[in-house]
């Protein structure tokens, strides 16, 4: 049977009418890793674990009453903590982290009912965008192996790209489930800031990161929030806003959405073919009826020289817990303690990441402080308000989510400046910490182009209306890359 | 030249909340290495700090207490550095924005008050614990103080001398134990202070270069610590040198100060706001519940002491010097009607003189008030003498018995029986012809000699005022 | 903004982070770079905008006082590098 190229929906209802059991699918899928093994998606799959609980799940649906999502396989990205399975997060440091605990969201998961196949490739510590950085080398774009699936979700996008997944979590501090989801032709959810819990999210920038959903469609990403989201007290930065049911206004008219274009999305950087493409997306969306309105975002260039001082700040600082005392690699024969950390550190992490570790320390440190960090933070608030601003006056903002398709592996590792500039549409959003979407909207070359949707704080529930009202009308997120029909 | 010594403190306070400052792991002392340090206290990945209500209250307690500005809005912040007992590579304190602003002591030295400045009150994180003996040749690291809250409390540089800074930590230790904050108990640590000493020739105005000495954990060392390292900076200066701003240990056992150059190399905290944890607002509903909560202070109930119970001033400082003292003492007035001076004599004197001499703080006393009460009690009604009344301390301290109880069995009741002790004196007169003779030509001196008899004869149990009537009557002159 | 190898050490010392000698000029070079990148944020004048920490505009929740964690010390240290009598094991710290 070829149910990979189901959704979460079809899949559940495939389950509660027993038309196959969650051990069936589940060994499906895995089987479908198995085969694709090559495109490096997974760091680790769980297949003991993941039958065991495909048999309770199948004990739970034949007794009936079964939450929806219950029997379908998944997997998470491997910056979420998962008890009793190494959780590496793309490291050498964390190579032998076999997590004591769960992520919250991880937890979420399991009492959906959700099976996990294992943890997604990644780069290294969430600071990469294109997979590349990661310690067990690139996952591959399904789509065409020379390209990144992007990052740093990117174990994420190119598995359920690949359908080897229906769906996957991600996280998101400066485009990292848009690019790839983008990149790879699947649908992308970065949700408000504090909507998604942090607990036992491996902290990179504490400030920015949200975990999220990746899935084939809006329809699923809303199935997917719906078991992620939620208040969580051992987060001090959760939000204590109720979750509304994403799935409930999916199907309303976009009749008089007003929909703000940034002129700054869509200037000089961005390559024309991209530019074609997103303005026909925007297209259909005035054919449902939407309004084009006008937008300014004029701090949106700064958005980057300003993540490059407090991403790397908080990293920094997140990241000297890795140490080698309590967990983690640690060198061999340290001649003292010094030794102990420098080359425990040195050894344990990859270039990307001492690059961010470094530009944060020194952008912290006596004498720089207010120039960078404060600065950072001031221009911040000025990004914020400039999106508040626009979203007085429309519903949601519309752009591109990259300025190119999926770049050439290997390309742009020579040189991090021109990696980063390539994350200009999506950092800012992260700044102010709204939620977006990156949906499916055509493709050049073969390679997947998407569209992002940005909302204002909590409206999560508007952007799944409008990513699905598309979806129902084109079917760019339907295509699977050859060889993984 | 004459120097003028300089003196500022950072007190270090352990507040006693039942869990971590960010977690909810026990901060119970003397726990098995490492079983009370949680993910959070670990510092393992993806864990997240969460506030403790109660390092809140305490906090916002002790700055009303001092009369400092608690502001709205505090602010925590990241202090980095790498040190094995501290997991995250940073420690979780306030920087921009403590939680309790400028406020102010008094205390009193040689008989004078004088104020001395708080500039700040912070919370942070306390770390954990390196165990340098054995463990061939590595250090052992037991995290579990490590995230027990701290209140650091920053003086300004307003002492002269080190018995100005002893009386200023003495009177910070007093009062976060009254205000039960923190159980101040300096063995286990949980007060400790650094002292930064600068001199300055007298006269001058601008502070001299100074030098911090780090965790000293009693008030003798800190005045040792003083005396060697204003010495030490003697002898540098007058040499024509200079100091060098640094960080030093006090090493009581050889009492010099050595400086811990290990500890200082490339100093740079690089603090900012933790990202993990948002701005603490201080509500005026928080703001009116711990005011409410505000226990009389020393210096309010000392003067309700020498007022209401018209104690002498110092009495009345001793007493109030300690909450469980002064609860001790108000029940003990209550309980046996005795007047305030005797029940304020019996706890100043007897009371914590016994108590001293076994190391025993008020609230291990071996005699409760109401037992005490009780003895007292028998002063008033006349069962028995305050001399006899020691007798019955002594006997009370080491047993159970209530004070009636041992008058009873050791037969101590004072003899008021009129008649008894009329038969006694007769004795007395009848052997003492010459000292009757002396008396009655006009040697009042006399008349003492005679009531000595008589209590000596009656083993102490006659009452002194019937020995006296019935003397008085008997030796007629 | 240009930084020296000798500065880009002093960081690394900072970080307590090992990088290898014949590495060192080419994470001066990036993080000159980066530098460069971030000195862009000069182009705007911030001076009476307030710094901006959390995307949230909310206050810090407070915990109740109660423990609600137990002792999980042996499953912690099974992930340890070297523990000895209950304790984590570093090289010799001198003060």
């Amino acid at each position: 049977m070829t149910i990979h190229t189901k959704t979460l929906k079809q899949l559940s209802q495939g389950l509660q009418t027993g038309e196959y059991s969650s051990q069936e699918l589940t060994q499906a899928y895995l089987n479908r890793i198995q085969q694709h093994s090559t495109l490096n998606s997974f760091i680790t799959v769980t297949e003991t674990q993941a039958i065991a609980a495909a048999k309770q799940a199948d004990a739970l649906l034949a007794a009936g009453n079964a939450p929806l999502l219950t029997g379908i396989p998944m997997a998470h990205k491997d910056i979420f903590c998962t008890q009793g399975i190494k959780t590496s997060c793309g490291s050498k440091m964390l190579d032998n982290f076999i997590a004591p605990y769960n992520a919250t969201v991880v937890d979420k998961f399991n009492t959906a009912g959700m099976i996990s196949l294992g943890k997604l490739n990644m780069d290294e510590f969430a600071m990469g965008s294109s997979n590349e950085t990661s310690f067990y080398g690139s996952a591959l774009n399904p789509w065409a192996d020379s390209t990144v699936p992007g990052g740093s979700s990117g174990g994420s996008a190119a598995a359920v790209a690949a359908r080897l997944i229906p769906a996957a979590t991600g996280t998101d501090t400066g485009g990292s489930i848009r690019q790839p989801a983008a990149f790879c032709g699947i649908t992308g959810l970065k949700p408000t800031y504090g909507r998604v819990s942090r607990y036992g999210m491996i902290a990179y920038a504490s400030s920015l990161d949200q975990g999220g959903p990746m899935a084939q469609t809006a329809e699923d990403a809303a199935l997917m929030l719906q078991a992620m989201a939620g208040f969580d007290a051992k987060d001090s930065t959760s939000a204590q806003q109720d979750v509304p049911d994403y799935s409930a206004n999916l199907n309303d008219s976009l009749k008089g959405l007003k929909i703000g274009l940034p002129k700054e999305f869509f200037d000089e950087g961005l390559n024309s073919e991209m530019a074609t493409t997103i303005e026909t997306a925007i297209n259909e969306y005035k054919k449902m009826g939407a309004e084009i309105v006008e937008v300014s975002m004029p701090h949106l260039k700064l958005a980057i020289p300003a993540y490059y001082v407090i991403a790397p700040a908080e990293c920094s600082a997140n990241l000297q817990r890795m140490d080698g005392v309590r967990f983690g690699h640690r060198c061999t024969d340290p001649e003292d303690l010094n030794d102990l950390y420098i080359r425990s550190r040195g050894e344990g992490f990859g270039t990307e990441v001492k690059r961010r570790i470094l530009v944060g320390t020194y952008a912290l440190s006596a004498g720089y402080y207010d120039a960078y960090y404060i600065k950072a933070q001031k221009i911040r608030r000025l990004i914020s308000e400039d999106f508040a601003k626009a979203l007085e006056t429309v519903d949601v903002i519309m752009g591109p989510v990259t300025p190119t398709p999926a770049f050439g592996i290997g390309e742009k590792t020579a040189d991090p400046i021109e990696m980063y500039l390539a994350d200009i549409y999506t950092i800012a959003i992260n700044l102010a910490g709204l939620p977006a979407m990156s949906v499916p909207a055509g493709f050049i070359d073969n390679k997947p182009v998407g569209l992002q949707i940005i909302g204002n704080y909590f409206a999560e529930a508007k952007l799944l209306n409008v990513a699905h009202q598309y979806q129902q009308v084109t079917n760019w997120h339907q295509q699977t890359p050859k060889g993984f029909e | 030249m004459q120097w003028e010594t300089v003196i500022g403190l950072e007190i270090h306070a352990q507040l006693s909340t039942k869990t971590k400052i960010f977690s909810a792991a026990s901060t119970a002392y003397g726990a098995e290495p490492n079983t009370q340090a949680c993910a959070v206290d670990l510092g393992l990945p993806g864990v997240l700090p969460v506030l403790n209500q109660e390092a809140v209250r305490m906090a916002v307690k002790f700055g009303m207490a001092i009369e400092a500005e608690v502001s709205d809005y505090s602010v925590f912040a990241r202090k980095n550095y790498f040190y094995p007992d501290l997991p995250k590579g940073y420690q979780i304190s306030q920087m921009d924005h403590p939680i309790v602003g400028v406020g102010h002591l008094d205390i009193e030295v040689n008989g004078q008050t004088k104020r001395i400045g708080v500039t700040r009150a912070h919370l942070e994180e306390d770390a954990g614990k390196s165990l340098h003996e054995s463990f061939h040749g590595s250090t052992g690291v037991d995290l579990n103080r490590a995230g027990t809250p701290l209140l650091e409390i920053v003086s300004e540089p307003d002492m002269r001398s080190a018995k100005e800074a002893v009386a200023y930590m003495r009177k910070i230790h007093e009062l976060v134990q009254y205000l039960d904050i923190s159980d101040g108990n300096m063995q286990e640590g949980s007060f400790r202070c650094d002292v930064n000493i600068s001199l300055r020739p007298k006269g001058q105005e601008e502070f001299g270069t100074r030098a911090e000495l780090k965790n000293i954990n009693s008030f003798k060392f800190v005045e040792k610590a003083i005396f060697t390292e204003v010495e030490r900076q003697k002898e540098i200066l007058e040499a024509g040198g200079s100091i060098v701003q640094e960080t030093r240990l006090y090493d009581p056992d050889k009492d010099e100060t050595r400086s811990m150059r290990s500890k200082e190399e490339a100093n740079d905290y690089r603090y900012f706001p933790d990202p993990d944890l948002l701005p603490v607002y201080i509500s005026p509903e928080l703001r009116a519940e711990v005011k409410a909560d505000l226990p009389e202070l020393p210096e309010a109930k000392k003067q309700r002491f020498v007022t209401d119970y018209q104690l002498e001033a110092e009495a009345a400082n001793n007493l109030a010097s300690s909450r469980p003292l002064a609860d001790y003492f108000e029940n003990l007035v209550k309980t046996s009607s005795c007047e305030a001076k005797i029940c304020s004599n019996w706890v100043c004197v007897e009371l914590s003189g016994a108590l001293n001499k076994e190391n025993l703080t008020i609230s291990q006393s071996p005699i409760d008030f109401t037992r005490l009460a009780q003895l007292l009690q028998r002063i008033a009604d006349n069962t028995i003498s305050g001399k006899i009344a020691k007798q019955v301390f002594e006997a009370m301290w080491s047993s159970t018995d209530s004070a009636d109880a041992i008058i009873e069995a050791q037969g101590l009741k004072q003899i008021t029986d009129s008649g008894a002790i009329e038969a006694i004196i007769d004795k007395i007169i009848t052997d003492n012809p010459a000292q009757v003779e002396q008396y009655l030509s006009g040697k009042d001196k006399v008349f003492g000699f005679f009531v000595g008899q008589t209590m000596k004869a009656s083993q102490g149990k006659a009452n002194p005022a019937e020995v006296n009537k019935i003397l008085q009557g008997k030796l007629k002159r | 903004m240009s930084l020296t190898t000798d500065d880009v050490n002093k960081i690394a010392y900072l970080a307590r982070l090992g990088i290898n000698t014949e590495d060192t000029e080419s994470y001066t070079a990036d993080l000159s770079n980066m530098l460069n990148l971030v000195a862009q944020m000069s182009s705007v004048d911030t001076d009476n905008v307030a710094p901006m920490a959390h995307p949230l505009d909310t206050i810090q929740r407070l915990r109740p006082d109660q423990v609600t964690e137990s002792n999980q010390r042996d499953n912690f240290q099974a992930i340890a590098p070297q523990v000895e009598e209950g304790l984590y094991l570093v090289p010799k710290v001198l003060d």
